[in-house]
């Protein structure tokens, strides 16, 4: 499976991006919300997830998220927000403009792999071995 | 320093005696480390200056943190997903098909901080097929510090980071200050009691649904085997059991059938057992 991580801090796409190739994703990184639909323009197929910060200059991921949702051959991918912004009111935002996930900085890897639990973006589970 | 073998046997000991929870040999790293700050607290520079004040004066809240700080309370919401989409798709449209007082029982029997029995809340709150019915939880721990933080209702970013949908974070949880707290709908359908899984349980009526998640797995045998047996007598005939990931009643309690439900597997009382249990 595939994952783009859409950050503006080079530490932060390294982190996400760390947790996400031990989970069995191949991952792609992009600065801010108009690299990243630079980057899903280019490919043919869109990845399987994208983990998506809020504040970020030259297109947030707000619009990011809104602009994705738009467009109908992207309709898979599914849309994770990873940010510092904590208000609940932030939170029904991003849901309502289409995100399924939120997750608020600082978390664990833990606490990112279970978001891919519960997103059903599990590459290969301990039942899947049983 | 080091743990010295006597203080280690006397935890080893207690915690078994009042946990049933066993601690192999190998295990002093882990007893020295999760008492030395108990140890400091009473005014000891050492965990064995703590353990041979503890064994000659036996106080009884000093024994019961050394037993609460040797056991794992980790946890999360939803915890390994699965279990919960099966709550919710399987097994409590099935049981709402079966009753008709519109009334379920739910006993999460080592609930920890509180996650999982309001997790069941949640689930409970979100199965179509239990809309006007009154599902009660009753959610029981050995550890009182859990159940404390477990009654508060009230969760850090951090831990409803764990595994918490953000859909539901934002209807059942008001913000408050740092934290999230769980709203009343939620919290009220949950009773928390003490209970050791180790000591006949006391009178609590019968269940149609038992949590005994990530508990079972530190006991031995013969203690697992009991807990099972019990647990099938507070058991509706057609009640379901939900076992943690690495937990299984095969060659421990075989009054029990695993039916495979998603990717993980319920247990309910064999058929032919049913008719042991009086209803
Ligand atoms: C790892 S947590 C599991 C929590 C939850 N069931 C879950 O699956 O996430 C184990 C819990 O079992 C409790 N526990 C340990 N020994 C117990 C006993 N003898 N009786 C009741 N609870 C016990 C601990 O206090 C701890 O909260």
């Amino acid at each position: 499976m595939r994952a783009l991580v859409v950050d503006d801090s080079r530490a932060m796409r390294r982190i996400v991006g760390r947790i996400l190739t031990d989970a069995g994703f191949e991952v792609q990184e992009a600065g801010h919300g108009q690299e990243a639909l630079d980057l899903l323009t280019e490919h043919d197929t869109p990845p399987d997830l994208a983990c998506i910060d809020w504040n970020m200059p030259v297109m947030d991921g707000l619009e990011f998220v809104t602009e994705v949702r738009s467009r109908p051959e992207w309709r898979s991918i599914t849309l994770m927000m990873v940010t510092t912004e904590s208000e609940q009111s932030r939170i029904v935002r991003a849901l309502a403009a289409g995100a399924h996930e939120y997750l608020i900085k600082p978390f664990t890897a833990d606490a990112l792999q279970e978001k891919l639990d519960l997103l059903g973006l599990v590459p290969l589970t301990a039942g899947d071995l049983a | 320093m080091s743990i010295s073998r006597d203080a280690f046997n006397f935890v080893r000991e207690l915690v078994h005696a009042e946990s049933a929870i066993v601690l192999e040999p190998g295990k002093e790293y882990l007893v020295e480390s999760r008492l030395l700050q108990l140890a400091r607290q009473a005014g000891h520079d050492g965990v064995d200056g703590y353990v041979a004040h503890l064994s000659e004066r036996r106080p009884s809240a000093g024994l019961r943190q050394v037993v609460e700080a040797l056991t794992t309370n980790e946890t999360s919401w939803f915890r390994d997903v699965d279990p919960f989409n099966t709550l919710k798709n399987t097994v409590f449209p099935a049981l709402a098909a079966n009753r008709t007082d519109r009334r379920l029982r739910v006993w999460a029997a080592a609930c920890s901080s509180g996650q999982e029995p309001y997790s069941i809340a949640m689930t409970a709150n979100d199965t179509p097929a239990l809309a006007g019915w009154k599902v009660e939880i009753l959610a029981t721990d050995l550890s009182e510090e859990m159940l404390t933080k477990a009654r508060a209702g009230e969760y850090s970013q951090l831990e409803v980071n764990r595994g918490m949908p953000a859909s539901s974070l934002v209807r059942h949880f008001t913000r408050s200050g740092l934290n999230w707290r769980l709203n009343p709908a939620i919290t009220q359908q949950v009773t928390f009691r003490q209970l050791n899984l180790v000591r006949p349980f006391p009178p609590m009526g019968r269940f149609d649904v038992v949590f005994l998640r990530n508990v079972l797995i530190y006991f031995d045998l013969p203690t697992k085997r009991d807990i099972l047996r019990r647990v099938r007598q507070v058991m509706a005939p057609d009640g379901h059991l939900f076992l943690g990931a690495a937990e299984m009643t095969m060659g421990v309690d075989d009054a029990w059938e695993r039916v495979p439900a998603g990717r993980s597997s319920v247990y309910r009382i064999r058929e032919e057992q049913r008719a042991c249990v009086p209803w």
